[in-house]
């Protein structure tokens, strides 16, 4: 098909691939030299379906949460106005979290969004680079002068959310086929995501946990981390939350302040 | 961040001689357990690991779709209840819920 004057041959086969109201682009044809209008339409059908389908194996739990006519709806308005901008699959949806929040049919579902931030948080996990986590040896080598300055290094799949609702909980109870029973949205919960070998954990934070693996995954010394997470919460327990994230695979190695 | 909070060495050496008791002592949990616990809906803080669901972990891209699901033209759809919205409640007694397009 020669390209449109000053388009590219992309710029005039494009637009109508997420746009149902255009009509095929001019000029298409098939091997055989005949008209390939409705090859057009297969094709532009399947980018809509295989981007909604990327939708739901990423935000399986979303989908689970508002049933799957409800989900379809919501992925095609935004698959029209957000096409992929990476030729990755799984890299698709970054922004779908915040289009959740926007939707307006979803707005008496304030904890969904959360609950696709944690979906993505997993997906992001589960490709992020693999590292051996910090062993606690290494921890019982540091002498205690050198504690309130240690930086940690966080380990690339360790990752931080926090949410007004029981996120946690909802993501937790719609990521498997088993029966939902009722569930209190209003108990704000924090999400540790980590991946210390194949396997995505999510994990709930306890008070003043989310800001202190906050403060220590972005590369605050401990002491500082401890402080923060105290004044956050008066119930923050710091050997119960330094032995929670280690063992949660949070970090690969340790750096001091002053290095 | 007020001095009221600033943490000690001392406090500090205490928390992490007690974190690394704490990791000697606990071991992981084998994988009956974790189920179990799971299971019982009785995971704690810093428990049991909550897993995803694996098998689609791969992520999209992975499938060939077929041409004969027809998606592209589905705006006139209606609303069944289908999810697991209505389990979740929020304080003033209010559900999800969901309204068609």
């Amino acid at each position: 098909m020669p390209p449109e004057p000053g388009l590219s041959f992309t710029a005039s086969f494009a637009p109508a691939l997420l746009d149902p109201a255009r009509s095929t682009p001019d000029g298409l044809t098939g091997p055989n030299g005949k008209a390939a209008g409705r090859r057009y339409d297969v094709y532009r059908n399947n980018v809509t379906v295989s981007l909604i389908d990327a939708l739901a194996a990423i935000y399986p739990a979303v989908q689970r949460i508002t049933g799957a006519d409800f989900f379809r709806a919501m992925a095609r308005s935004h698959v029209r106005s957000n096409p992929p901008a990476s030729p990755l699959l799984f890299e698709y949806g970054r922004d779908f979290p915040e289009f959740i929040a926007r939707y307006e049919h979803a707005l008496a579902m304030p904890w969904l969004p959360d609950v696709a931030r944690i979906e993505r948080a997993w997906l992001d996990a589960y490709h992020a680079a693999d590292a051996l986590p910090l062993s606690p040896a290494r921890l019982s080598a540091v002498t205690p002068d050198r504690l309130a300055d240690l930086v940690f290094v966080p380990h690339p799949a360790a990752r931080c959310l926090r949410s007004q609702y029981a996120a946690v909980t909802i993501f937790a109870a719609n990521r498997d086929d088993a029966p939902v029973t009722r569930i209190d949205a209003s108990t704000p919960e924090d999400a540790l995501i980590t991946r210390p070998e194949c396997d995505v954990a999510v994990r709930r934070l306890p008070p003043g946990g989310a800001v202190f693996a906050d403060c220590l995954i972005s590369g605050r010394p401990l002491g500082e981390a401890a402080a923060s997470a105290l004044e956050a919460s008066s119930e923050f327990d710091i050997a119960a939350n330094i032995a929670g994230l280690i063992e949660a695979g949070a970090f690969t190695s340790l750096a001091c302040g002053d290095q | 961040m007020s001095a009221k909070h600033a943490v000690t060495s001392l406090v500090l050496a205490g928390a992490m001689s007690t974190a690394l008791a704490t990791l000697a002592a606990a071991g992981p949990l084998t994988k009956a357990e974790g189920d179990a616990a799971v299971a019982a809906k009785k995971e704690k803080c810093f428990g049991v690991a909550l897993k995803g669901q694996n098998d689609c972990a791969a992520g999209p891209g992975t499938t060939c779709q077929g041409t004969s699901t027809v998606d592209f033209q589905g705006n006139a759809w209606k609303f069944v209840q289908g999810g697991t919205c209505t389990s979740i409640e929020l304080p003033n007694g209010k559900k999800g819920s969901l309204k068609p397009v």
